[in-house]
């Protein structure tokens, strides 16, 4: 097989990610190019990460999650003010993910039902989703959290971060959702022609509230991880989350429009953008630049695959 | 007669896909030139070729005698060459004149300033609608509101307003009925007259003879060779095409008997595209459904497999049922091959694969997941039954030639047992070995006791194939017509009587 549109898209990106670890390796060999920088790098990821597989099943369906971002803030109060509250874990586990869950059905069906776009809705619900953690918390950040909900962001299995055990099963999970199961293919079907799936007996509400609900609730183990990490949880944690994820999906190659996308491609979106955070941060690059090389490489990154795709499609 | 257009030696692959190879042959100017073969012949890549919309691998290009390289659409039209696609180009929130010159906007000065002038765009529109004797469309309607028919010639209209000397059209009857399709020719025979060139691609070989001056025939890419047309016959045109004598157009109807034994009932079906719809379909009986674009055919069979609304009530082996969505149709047996692929009937960026499983995921799957050898095993088997041309089951059905896209549209349900088929036009952009194909099926079927509602425009099919045929007009049943003692002008006659009275 010749170059393919498939091929540019989905070697493009592997190749910018390893050229842009060449380029810090080669400028910083000694603090970036290491087992433990690298280790860093992908506790600093799964968040994103998580974020960004969520906002994958969204964007699939050429829909868009503005609000998983403060769906995670709200999360991380939650889990820890039940936690402190009922001096259980598991109990502030539970409400932290079903308040995740919940607000994703709620986008879902706004969506679904009420057919208000994508982007209207959620960017409706992300601004009332951070006031009511800002009630919640009173404005307060949420301290004194025990142990054991510290282990989450902080603590090591077997020498590797727990929150890349729960990033890496997350990625395996939604693999197989997204390329071996029946849900997966009626995801990129509703995405890529909504009218055809449904003259095919796909039941269309469905597949379209579950997407946000998967985004909830993969955006709540993010919440709970920040949370964790942090050793408390901040009223205004999560919020501008959502940028980075969408960044990530796009620079994978999901294609706005929907139904395309390859889910490795989002890790490694993910990736090329801690990557850059933390090789300019090593570099000393004040972070006001660091924004602006950011959202230039992200510009750069789409022109080029959607300039793959317009001379490699012919 | 004068050359206009010399291909000489193109080549093109894609992909590492060879789809042309060595094509050589030339253009008379004022000629009807009509390009036939296969589906996946590599007709519409060629045509493509011509107008810069792509660039060959290797070859020449010669207009009136000089070579040209286009490199987009634009340098094509500027040269004189404009195709028209079967998908439409043009933009439906407008009107018909405001498409005609959408880009060339003509304008007046205010105060320095430019204004379009709309008064001065119309007036031209009709001056060139006129000179081509193209008389019948409304220049003031939006695009959005027209007939295909209609939308058509606006192309045209619009082709011709940029001087377009050499026409090319891309299977333009494909989507018209029977008088549609004279009226285009009339004004085709008109363009004609005053020297304009036509491309002409057609998979019916009845529209070839009586238009064209000359036939071009490819297959598999390559050359077969170009005739004039009061020189070959269309047995001969049809062997050229497959490489191999055809007997008939379409097979022998099974002599069976058809039981009394009802599959469908439908009594009072109203809806805002058809009124008070009665009607009995018989376990194993091919029931076609005629009638001109707009009759409501394609709303009662959308109805039917729960994609409108509609008023009535609906019986399946004698019981009442309630169908709001296709996945109730699709439980109870009744499946639709829709009319408009690209809006119904496929996932264009997604695989042949994924598109033939997509209705068909029920079965191929376990607990949720795919069996894949399973599902390969169903796409590989639909493929080589209707001889689909794809590079592999991984390719992305956008980029199939048209017929074998409606190929992978009618696969997909191949592999389940209906009880009801709603076939609307299922032959549209096949090529006719395809065709005697699926009229092989729909009679394996029928014999197997599938009941099969077929819509279709093409009057000789529906004749050749139905038991009973029901005629259409304006969203109501006109008649109902024993195909052994009919005609196509019978068919005709009903088919527009609720239009005269
Ligand atoms: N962009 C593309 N990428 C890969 N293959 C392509 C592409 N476009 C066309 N093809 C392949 O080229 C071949 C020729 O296609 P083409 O559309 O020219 O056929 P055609 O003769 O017009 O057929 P039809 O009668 O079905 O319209 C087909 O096998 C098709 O799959
Ligand atoms: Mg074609």
């Amino acid at each position: 097989m010749a170059l393919s549109n498939g091929f540019i898209r989905k070697y493009g990106v592997i190749f910018g990610l390893l050229g842009i670890i060449i380029f810090f390796a080669i400028e910083s060999p000694n603090y970036f190019f290491t087992t433990s920088n690298f280790i860093l790098i992908s506790k600093q990821s799964s968040i994103n990460i998580l974020l960004a597989l969520g906002q994958m099943f969204v964007i699939l369906t050429a829909g868009i999650d503005l609000s998983d971002g403060a769906i995670a803030g709200l999360v991380g109060a939650v889990a820890a003010g039940v936690t402190v509250a009922t001096g259980n874990l598991f109990f502030g586990l539970v409400a932290g993910l079903g308040v995740g869950i919940g607000f994703g059905i709620v986008n879902g069906i706004i969506v679904a039902f009420a057919k208000v776009p994508a982007f209207i809705a959620t960017l409706a619900t992300m601004s009332a989703i951070t006031g009511i953690t800002l009630i919640y918390t009173q404005g307060e950040p949420i301290w004194n959290l025990p142990s054991s909900f510290d282990f989450i962001g902080q603590g090591n299995l077997l020498d590797i971060p727990f929150s890349i055990i729960l990033m890496a099963l997350s990625f395996v999970v939604v693999w197989i959702i997204l390329e071996r199961t029946k849900y997966g293919r009626h995801v990129y079907a509703v995405g890529g022609n909504i009218k055809a799936s449904r003259a095919a007996g796909v039941k269309i509400s469905s597949v379209l509230i579950s997407v946000y609900a998967i985004s909830g609730l993969l955006a709540a183990i993010a919440g709970i991880i920040l949370a964790s990490r942090l050793g408390t949880a901040e009223p205004s944690a999560g919020s501008g989350y959502e940028l980075d994820a969408i960044a990530a999906v796009v620079l994978g190659g999901t294609s706005l429009f929907g139904g395309e996308g390859w889910v490795v491609g989002t890790i490694i979106g993910g990736y090329i953008i801690a990557v850059l955070n933390n090789g300019m941060t090593i570099m000393n690059i004040s972070s006001y630049y660091q924004e602006v090389v950011k959202g230039l490489v992200i510009l750069l990154a789409v022109m080029m695959t959607s300039f793959g795709k317009k001379y490699w499609n012919e | 007669m004068t050359e206009i257009l010399k291909i000489s030696g193109i080549d093109k692959s894609f992909s590492g896909v060879t789809v042309l190879k060595n094509i050589n042959f030339s253009i008379q100017k004022g000629e009807v030139h009509a390009i036939v073969g296969e589906n996946g012949a590599g007709k519409s890549t060629l045509m493509k070729i011509i107008a810069g919309e792509l660039e060959p691998d290797g070859g020449k290009i010669y207009l009136n005698g000089t070579e040209v390289k286009f490199h987009s659409p634009i340098d094509a039209i500027h040269a004189g060459i404009s195709l028209i696609h079967q998908e439409f180009s043009l933009v439906p929130q407008l009107t018909v004149y405001e498409n005609i010159f959408l880009g060339r906007e003509l304008s007046k000065k205010f105060f320095k300033i430019d204004f379009i002038d709309k008064k001065a765009m119309k007036k031209s529109a009709l001056e060139v609608l006129k000179t081509f004797g193209i008389l019948n469309i409304p220049v003031d309607s939006r695009v959005r509101d027209l007939s295909v028919a209609d939308k058509q010639l606006t192309e045209i209209a619009k082709a011709l307003s940029m001087n377009s000397r050499i026409l090319i059209m891309d299977e333009p009857t494909a989507a018209l009925t029977l008088r549609e399709t004279e009226l285009l020719f009339s004004i085709l025979k008109n363009l004609k007259a005053q020297g304009v060139t036509i491309i002409f691609i057609s998979h019916r070989l009845e529209e070839i003879f009586e238009i064209a001056d000359v036939v071009t025939v490819l297959r598999n890419g390559e050359l077969v060779g170009t005739k004039k047309i009061d020189e070959v016959t269309m047995e001969e045109v049809v062997s050229m095409m497959v490489g191999k004598s055809m007997k008939s157009r379409f097979p022998e109807k099974p002599i069976r008997e058809i039981s009394n034994e009802k599959m469908l009932e439908i009594k009072n079906l109203s809806s805002d595209a058809f009124k008070n719809v009665n009607f009995i379909l018989r376990k194993g009986e091919i029931l076609g459904i005629a009638g001109l674009v707009g009759c409501g055919n394609m709303q009662l069979g959308e109805s039917i497999f729960g994609l409108r609304d509609f008023k009535g009530d609906v019986y399946l082996e004698g019981k009442h049922i309630n169908i709001s969505e296709p996945t109730d149709a699709i439980k109870k047996g009744i499946f639709l091959v829709p009319e408009d692929r690209h809006d119904l009937g496929l996932v264009l960026q997604r695989s042949v694969k994924e598109n033939h499983a997509l209705p068909n995921l029920d079965l191929f799957s376990e607990f949720g997941f795919v069996m894949q050898k399973k599902e390969k095993q169903s796409v590989r088997a639909s493929i080589s039954y209707l001889n689909t041309k794809v590079s592999s089951m991984n390719q992305k059905v956008d980029n199939l030639s048209g017929g074998n896209q409606q190929k992978v549209v009618l696969g997909k349900w191949l592999v389940r047992s209906p009880k009801i088929l709603i076939l609307d036009e299922p032959t549209r952009g096949i090529d006719i070995g395809a065709k005697y194909e699926i009229y092989k099926f729909m009679y394996d079927q029928a014999l197997k006791g599938v009941s099969i509602i077929f819509i279709s425009s093409e009057l000789a099919e529906v004749l050749s194939l139905s038991d009973r045929i029901l005629v259409m007009s304006e969203g109501r049943i006109t008649r109902e017509l024993d195909p052994k003692n009919t005609s196509q002008e019978d068919i005709l006659k009903f088919a527009v009587k609720g239009k005269e009275s």
